[in-house]
């Protein structure tokens, strides 16, 4: 029985038939993880999840029960969980246990699938390559030597090499995307108020968005749909009522001729021009090649104002950085220096050491662009071009249903190799940054592997809550190039 | 006076609302410590603020009454700084679009004219929490935090200390009024503090403002100005400047003490809350507020004045809290003679406050059975003199009125043979003193009835011994 290349949807109808238990797939799991830690995917396992599977078990999965009940999932280590250790891969919250549940936790929870464990991450989700953990990196299981993408990069991870079913992360600025496309899985970063930030650790209020990953498109849509909609606790999450994806890609609804209004898919030339790597650019083709065989039309769209985007992204995200970290002070809970002889030394001496350096130099950046005197010229400057590159995309979104386009500029970097340059290391956001500043939606599908055998990915970007476009065209995708999807990567670069 | 004052009040105002102002945690008062607390305002990772509904009305509710512009869009705004009390590391507060703008209020001034007062602002924020210091170390306490509040935000139009003691009072009772703030100040309902300038006389350019918080009684407040105006005179006098600077007040000392200046001033990286969507008011949500707004004191006053034909001063005072006004309206329904009613609360109902040292609401004495002493005397069946006497007993002892008058046979004497035996009693009495009166000394008359009043231990009708006097004596 390989369990690794079963749907959700397959194995949810095993669970039904008997043919499959929940403590056979957990254990499946745990196991796997045990034997690839060296990937360095998980800072904690939960090993007791083999008593909650068991009493899945025990009660039986029954026809009417949620579709995830008894299927084993992993999160990213910035998400609560009541009576769980959260560490958000920071020595200030290394022995902090959460005291109630996210939104998103306790949906996942309700729905009767199985936690195995919480996935590392750079800390505080400050990163693009996942070396910024203080439980250390991650690593690409398609290759040792390269990084596996970051900051959720236990979470593509623990789903490209097999450690869970399917996983979250969170993306401010490309935190899912960019893993899941160096691990050759799906994932989606949603409307930015799709699913409630409740419970999940904060970056940049105004830019966090949990997002699902899996190894198909189907496993995505479940995860998706079991996590968003309204929550009373989260006043700027949507009070659009939630709708099933994969109700919606079971109908037809979901059709070539239903789902797009004009057939047209934008690609904006400008932002792919310079910096791609030759096999990113021959995938993309490869991908408008795919799309174009199911009907579709190619139109250039320009966001002009893109060019902006990493820079106003690093004065919004780290000016609400420095706010939202303000609490990690060692007064109420966390990591307290014994260094306290007066409340600056308190402060000062909690934060310095428990801190890494990509956190602090992400605090010191966002206190200067706040500060008096300097909040005109870059906050206040910077809202107001995040407010054009929204409308660049609004403009586009005359011309076409969707935009595509890569995740990243190139497949995934070798270890070490950026840490040294935190600007060549931020550049690695370029094409996924703008969609978060313009609150986008924005599926990030697998498409085949570089020359070296590395993952490459594409990301179709939809209008303000139209992600039923994305799932309807990745869907076709997947039907066109099944051989992109369910892949794991030991089958390719055995992790023994 | 060669110099003259400029002062505004920055008055905190704690909302009465049952719980937190972005969570669902209690606001009840002297619970141990830590107990009304949750993610939300412990600032536990990852936690949200939701905004209480019941907050935003009182706040609205509260710059309509001050005659304020409410903003339909306003923002939540972070300030930023760090402080045990404060666990987030900031503050929810509103900066640079508040929920209400351009606002005033009447105050009486010492020479009994109005005289309005600008109202800057009024916003919303939470509270702190509180941090207590002993011997081995300090603690937090977060009870308090997320507490809803609204800051008011004066014009700096006040002239003097007693402007700005009336105009904290005015904003005192307008809260009562409204019923958004316990304006408890002893458990920091209300806290205040000031802005003080001093420029010679007729200048139009202000002098250099101080700060002084912690400001948190109507005396302080007059005693912390005083000083501060004393204090920057004699800087100026001296031909120096006076710093722009925070201050503290001592209140055991009634001086303040400089807290922080100018250049250690924090820079609280004001920026918009992105946790909170704007807040988006419409019409039909300010106009309901609006339409339920109570009756506000000038207005009570000036119905007063009109039907209960009471002075402006008398109506002032009895209007001056809520539930001396409810009090007093409930007597005068009771009794129906305002005048007298008045007379009743200003002198008895007000001293026995005073000498208690409580608020009417505790007062041992309902309207109930304070009119029915009254109704006593206005029929005459008791004089004021015992009148008074029998309120005392009835605080003293709780017994009604009748039962006081029966048991100790205070009833008034009314028959005029009975009276008329004891003026008789007098007029024999008194031989010399009815020889001068009858030979022009009529003030003498005065004494005379005194001593029937007193031969009859106070009892007899003053009326018909009068009466009967001068019938005799003439």
């Amino acid at each position: 029985m390989d369990i690794l290349k079963y749907s959700i949807p397959k194995i949810a109808k095993m669970l039904r038939e008997k043919k499959i238990s929940s403590q056979e797939l957990t254990s499946f799991y745990l196991n796997r993880i045990k034997n690839n830690k060296k990937l360095n995917a998980y800072i904690t396992v939960l090993e007791d999840s083999l008593d909650i599977a068991k009493s899945i078990d025990n009660a039986g999965v029954k026809e009417k029960d949620p579709v995830l009940k008894g299927i084993p999932y992993s999160l990213k280590d910035n998400m609560l969980v009541k009576g769980i250790r959260t560490t958000c891969a920071s020595k200030i919250l290394e022995n902090y246990t959460a005291n109630y549940n996210s939104t998103v936790a306790q949906r996942l929870n309700d729905s009767g699938a199985v936690l195995l464990g919480k996935t590392n991450l750079d800390e505080f989700a400050m990163g693009s390559s996942n070396e910024n953990s203080f439980f250390g990196p991650v690593i690409n299981p398609w290759n040792h030597k390269h990084v596996p993408g970051g900051s959720s990069g236990g979470s593509a991870v623990s789903v490209s090499a097999g450690l869970s079913q399917f996983s979250y992360g969170t993306d401010t600025g490309g935190s899912v995307r960019l893993p899941a496309c160096f691990n050759g899985i799906a994932s989606i970063k949603p409307t930015y108020g799709r699913i409630s930030r409740y419970g999940i650790i904060a970056f940049a209020s105004s830019l966090d968005q949990v997002g699902p990953m899996a190894r198909n498109i189907e496993d995505l849509a479940i995860a998706y749909d079991v996590v968003c909609g309204p929550d009373s606790k989260d006043q700027t999450c949507s009070i659009k009522a939630k709708e099933s994806m994969y109700d919606f890609l079971s109908s037809d609804k979901a059709s070539f001729e239903k789902s797009f209004s004009k057939k047209k898919i934008g690609i904006p030339r400008d932002m792919i021009k310079e910096g791609v790597s030759e096999d990113v650019l021959k995938s993309l083709d490869e991908s408008i090649n795919v799309l174009s065989k199911m009907g579709f039309d190619f139109v250039d769209v320009k966001i002009p104002n893109s060019k902006y985007a990493l820079d106003v992204y690093y004065i919004i995200a780290t000016g609400e950085a420095s706010s939202n970290l303000s609490r990690y002070d060692g007064i109420h809970y966390g990591y307290r220096s014994k260094n306290n002889k007066d409340l600056d030394a308190l402060y000062s001496y909690s934060r310095g050491e428990a801190f890494g350096d990509e956190v602090q130099r992400r605090i010191m950046l966002g206190t200067f662009v706040l500060s008096a005197g300097y909040y005109d010229a870059y906050f206040s400057k910077a809202a107001k071009v995040r407010t054009l590159i929204k409308n660049d995309f609004n403009n586009a979104f005359n011309d076409c249903d969707m935009i595509l386009m890569p995740v990243s500029p190139v497949t995934a970097f070798k270890l070490g190799e950026k840490t040294s340059d935190p600007l060549t290391m931020y550049l690695s956001d370029v094409f996924t940054i703008s969609v978060n500043l313009a609150a986008l939606p924005s599926l990030g599908f697998p498409s085949g592997f570089d020359k070296t055998g590395l993952p490459v990915g594409m990301q179709l970007i939809g209008k303000h809550f139209d992600e039923s476009s994305l799932f309807s065209a990745a869907k076709m995708i997947q039907e066109k190039k099944p051989e992109w999807f369910n892949n794991v990567a030991q089958e390719k670069d055995s992790v023994k | 006076m060669k110099y003259e004052s400029v002062i505004g009040l920055e008055i905190h105002s704690q909302l009465s609302t049952k719980s937190k102002m972005f969570c669902s945690c209690s606001t009840s008062f002297g619970k141990k410590q830590n107990t009304n607390i949750c993610p939300v305002c412990s600032a536990q990772p990852g936690s949200l603020p939701s905004v209480n509904g019941k907050a935003i009305e009182y706040a609205v509710k509260t710059a309509l009454a001050f005659n304020c512009k409410i903003n339909k869009n306003s923002i939540f705004a972070r300030k930023n700084y760090f402080y045990p009390d404060l666990p987030k590391g900031y503050q929810i507060s509103q900066y640079e679009e508040p929920l209400a703008t351009f606002g005033w209020i009447n105050i009486t001034t010492k020479d009994n004219l109005e005289k309005k007062i600008g109202i800057t602002r009024i916003h919303l924020e939470e509270d702190a929490g509180k941090n207590t210091h002993n011997y081995d170390g300090s603690l937090v306490d977060l009870n308090r935090a997320g507490v809803p509040l609204i800051e008011i935000v004066s014009e700096p139009d006040m002239r003097t200390p007693e402007e700005a003691v009336a105009y904290f009072k005015k904003i005192r009772t307008v809260l009562q009024y409204l019923e958004v703030c316990d304006c408890n100040m002893e458990e920091g309902n209300l806290r205040c503090d000031v802005n003080v300038s001093v420029m010679e006389k007729g200048q139009k350019v202000f002098g250099t403002k101080v700060e002084v918080k912690n400001v948190n009684s109507f005396r302080f407040v007059e005693k912390a100005i005083n000083y501060e105006i004393e204090r920057q005179i004699k800087i100026v006098e001296a031909g120096e400047k006076v710093q722009q600077e925070t201050r503290l007040f001592d209140s055991s000392s009634n001086i303040t003490k400089s807290m922080r200046k100018k250049e250690e001033a924090n820079d609280y990286r004001y920026f918009p809350e992105p946790d909170l969507i704007p807040l988006v008011l419409d019409d039909s949500f300010i106009d309901h507020q609006s339409t339920t707004l109570p009756e506000l004191p000038d207005k009570k006053k000036e119905r007063f004045i009109k039907s209960f034909s009471l002075s402006n001063y008398d109506a002032a005072v009895l209007t001056s809290e809520k539930d001396i006004s409810k009090y007093y309206e409930e007597l005068v329904s009771l009794v129906g003679d305002a005048k007298s009613c008045s007379n009743w609360m200003q002198t008895e109902v007000l001293r026995a406050l005073n000498e208690q040292k409580i608020e009417i609401v505790k007062f041992g004495m309902p309207p109930k059975q304070l009119s029915s002493l009254i109704k006593l005397v206005l029929s005459g069946e008791i004089n004021q003199g015992t009148a008074k006497e029998v309120f005392n007993e009835m605080l003293a002892t709780e017994l009604s009125a009748d039962q006081i008058i029966e048991k100790k046979g205070l009833k008034q004497i009314s028959d005029p043979t009975a009276i008329e035996k004891i003026v008789e009693e007098v007029i024999k009495e008194s031989p010399s003193q009815v020889e001068q009166y009858k030979s022009g000394k009529v003030a003498l008359m005065g004494f005379l009835v005194g001593l029937v009043m007193k031969k009859s231990k106070g009892k007899a009708n003053p009326a018909i011994v009068n009466e009967l006097l001068k019938k005799k004596l003439n």
